[in-house]
């Protein structure tokens, strides 16, 4: 594929609601089929982030069939732990062969419960420990701006990561280099390992901080694919080599798309029985209608 | 006051005139910019002390300040390795080999990404700034990351060989320098080569393996050492990790003690790396490992700290004395 062809414009014709509806429902149901075969993992991290990578993936990001492609647009996850719902995007995507999903966590087998850049085609950047990958991310920009490239970098942060200091370094460090093809997505679904992250240690007023940072901000409902799509693509026609970073907080809802795992915080990690998979599983399909 | 351009400004002294040694380090990536090599320089708020702002004058495009946001400069550095620039950074070693040992691993060295890491100011050289700018872990930090190269240059040409000849290194690099004071050991034009040792003399008494600072000293020491009539080699181990472990099986056959010199602590550096080939062969020379003894430094000007611990050429001769007693 040449390199000035402009991939998403080919896999998503028609971004229409519908079908973002579905790859995001399809992230979901293919993290629980991943998740049963290690047993336990990180689904509801993965279901608050999923109409995000639908809407990256399928209609945002410039790519074509080659994951090294240097002129693609980069996604970075702070919260690598929600990798195995980007996983299967990336089989479908034609990077990753599709029986490499069904070993996912088996002795050999590339894809982990974090996403590992050298074992895995279309993973930007390893990740795993929270913190890094604004900061990655940053390299990555400057980078781009200095080869003359146009990309856009996407950093999803998880909102327990604004605890991280790193996190703060590289957002000083974006601004103030003027990196205006930066992306910072913030998963707001509200919720960290020890319980709601405004318990454990608050983040609020987190726009505000942001903007402070020298970023410009926008809030948006992180299940809604059409405004996602405008927001995110907004950013990225926006951005220019000399411009203000973007920071896009999604607010979102842990365990969405399942109702029990919505009203229980405690999902964050776990492992569904079959029998709850099920559940889970019937109610996803029901409501994409398949 | 005095801008930094000035004539007797700190920033211009600390340049021009303290610490001559570290001309190499700008002057080799200024080199590999004007042969087409995509170098990019960062350091976090240290361009004088490092003496970057050289590079930096010259290439302000292919300079990058973080300023003093260590971590993030690092994990910055990995990023930047992604899109084809080759980048160079550097500060203190004391925050590079400690402060940043985990974004040191996860982004640069298991990604590894060919970035390459600069501590300087190492071991004791900041004297009387005290122990958070003392580094005499790192090369244990560094040599413990898998991976990782970890390069101990002697002096600057050494180091500018080094710095070149990186660009046909794959891995990551982690390159321990003092502060451009350095007596030159070697000519201007000296090459380097990675993973081998530099045997300067042979000796059936004592052999001293040292790196960095510590090798001029040693072929002080040793010189000193032959006219009481004792057999003394010295051979410089710039490349730590890998090490010439071949070279160091070699010399315990035919010298008496193997004496090993680092600006460090005595666990994990140098001395514990020989000390690891060594236990794994039958016989051979006894091992004595000088250096830091496993504490924190006293605070005092760096040449009276060398003199303290016995890190210079007078101390090492006596260490080499003691241990064949």
């Amino acid at each position: 594929m040449s390199a000035d062809h402009d991939s998403t414009e080919q896999r998503s014709p028609a971004p229409e609601r519908a079908r973002l509806e579905e790859r995001a429902d399809f992230v979901r149901t293919e993290a629980i089929r991943l998740i049963e075969i290690a047993k336990v993992g990180h689904y509801s991290s993965v279901f608050s982030a999923a109409e995000t990578f639908a809407v990256l993936y399928y209609a945002v990001m410039r790519l074509n069939d080659d994951p090294r492609w240097p002129d693609r647009d980069r996604f970075l996850m702070g919260k690598g732990h929600a990798a195995v719902g980007l996983f299967p995007i990336l089989a479908d995507l034609g990077y990753l062969e599709r029986e490499v999903l069904d070993g996912y966590t088996r002795l050999g087998n590339p894809l982990g419960d974090h996403p590992d850049m050298t074992k895995v085609p279309g993973i930007d950047f390893s990740s795993g420990s929270i913190g890094h990958a604004l900061s990655n991310g940053l390299g990555m920009a400057l980078g781009g701006r200095l080869a003359g490239k146009d990309f856009t970098v996407f950093v999803m942060l998880g909102d327990g990561e604004m605890q991280e200091g790193q996190v703060w370094e590289a957002a000083l460090g974006a601004a103030h280099h003027r990196l205006g093809r930066l992306v910072a997505i913030v998963d707001r679904n509200g919720y960290q390992l020890d319980g709601a992250v405004d318990d454990v240690i608050g983040i609020e007023p987190l726009a505000d901080k942001w903007r402070a940072f020298g970023w410009d901000v926008v809030e948006v409902d992180g299940h809604d694919v059409e405004a996602l799509r405008a927001v995110l693509g907004e950013a990225k026609a926006n951005g220019t080599d000399d411009g203000r970073p973007v920071c896009v907080i999604a607010k979102t809802m842990k365990g969405k798309g399942v109702r029990y795992m919505e009203t229980e915080p405690g999902w964050h990690l776990g492992y569904l029985d079959p029998a709850d998979a099920e559940r889970a599983v019937a109610e996803i399909t029901e409501r994409s209608g398949r | 006051m005095t801008g930094p351009r000035e004539e007797g400004s700190w920033q211009y002294r600390a340049v021009n005139t303290l610490n001559p040694g570290l001309d190499w380090f700008s002057d080799a990536l200024i080199e590999l910019v004007e042969e087409g090599h995509p170098v990019v320089a960062g350091t976090a708020d240290l361009q004088y002390s490092n003496g970057l702002v050289r590079f930096a004058q010259r290439h302000p495009d292919r300079f990058l300040q973080f300023g003093i946001s260590e971590q993030n400069m690092v994990s910055a550095a990995a990023g930047l390795a992604t899109t084809g620039a080759m980048p160079f950074v550097a500060t203190f070693a004391s925050f590079l080999g400690l402060l940043c040992v985990e974004q040191i691993r996860m982004d640069v060295a298991y990604t590894k990404l060919p970035v390459r890491l600069i501590g300087h100011h190492t071991g004791i050289a900041l004297g009387f700034y005290g122990t958070s700018h003392h580094a005499t872990e790192d090369i244990a930090t560094m040599r413990a990351i898998a991976g990782l190269t970890v390069v101990s240059p002697a002096d600057g040409p050494q180091l500018k060989a080094a710095l070149k000849a990186s660009v046909n290194w794959p891995e990551p690099i982690y390159f321990r320098i003092s502060r451009g004071r350095d007596p030159q050991v070697y000519p201007d034009d000296v090459s380097f080569e990675f993973g081998k040792g530099i045997e300067h003399s042979q000796g059936t008494d004592v052999t001293i393996i040292a790196c960095g600072t510590q090798v001029h000293p040693a072929l002080e020491a040793a010189e000193a050492l032959r006219g009481e009539g004792m057999s003394v080699g010295v051979i410089d181990m710039p490349t730590v990790k890998p090490l010439d472990d071949e070279l160091v099986r070699d010399v315990a056959g035919r010298t008496g003690v193997v004496l090993t010199v680092e600006e460090h602590n005595v666990l994990g550096g140098l001395g514990g790396a020989v000390a690891e080939v060594l236990a794994g062969i039958t016989g051979g020379a006894r091992l004595v490992r000088h250096g830091i003894q496993d504490e924190y430094s006293l605070i005092a000007p760096p040449t009276h700290l060398y003199q303290h611990y016995g890190l210079d050429a007078e101390g090492i001769a006596k260490a080499a004395r003691t241990a064949r007693e």
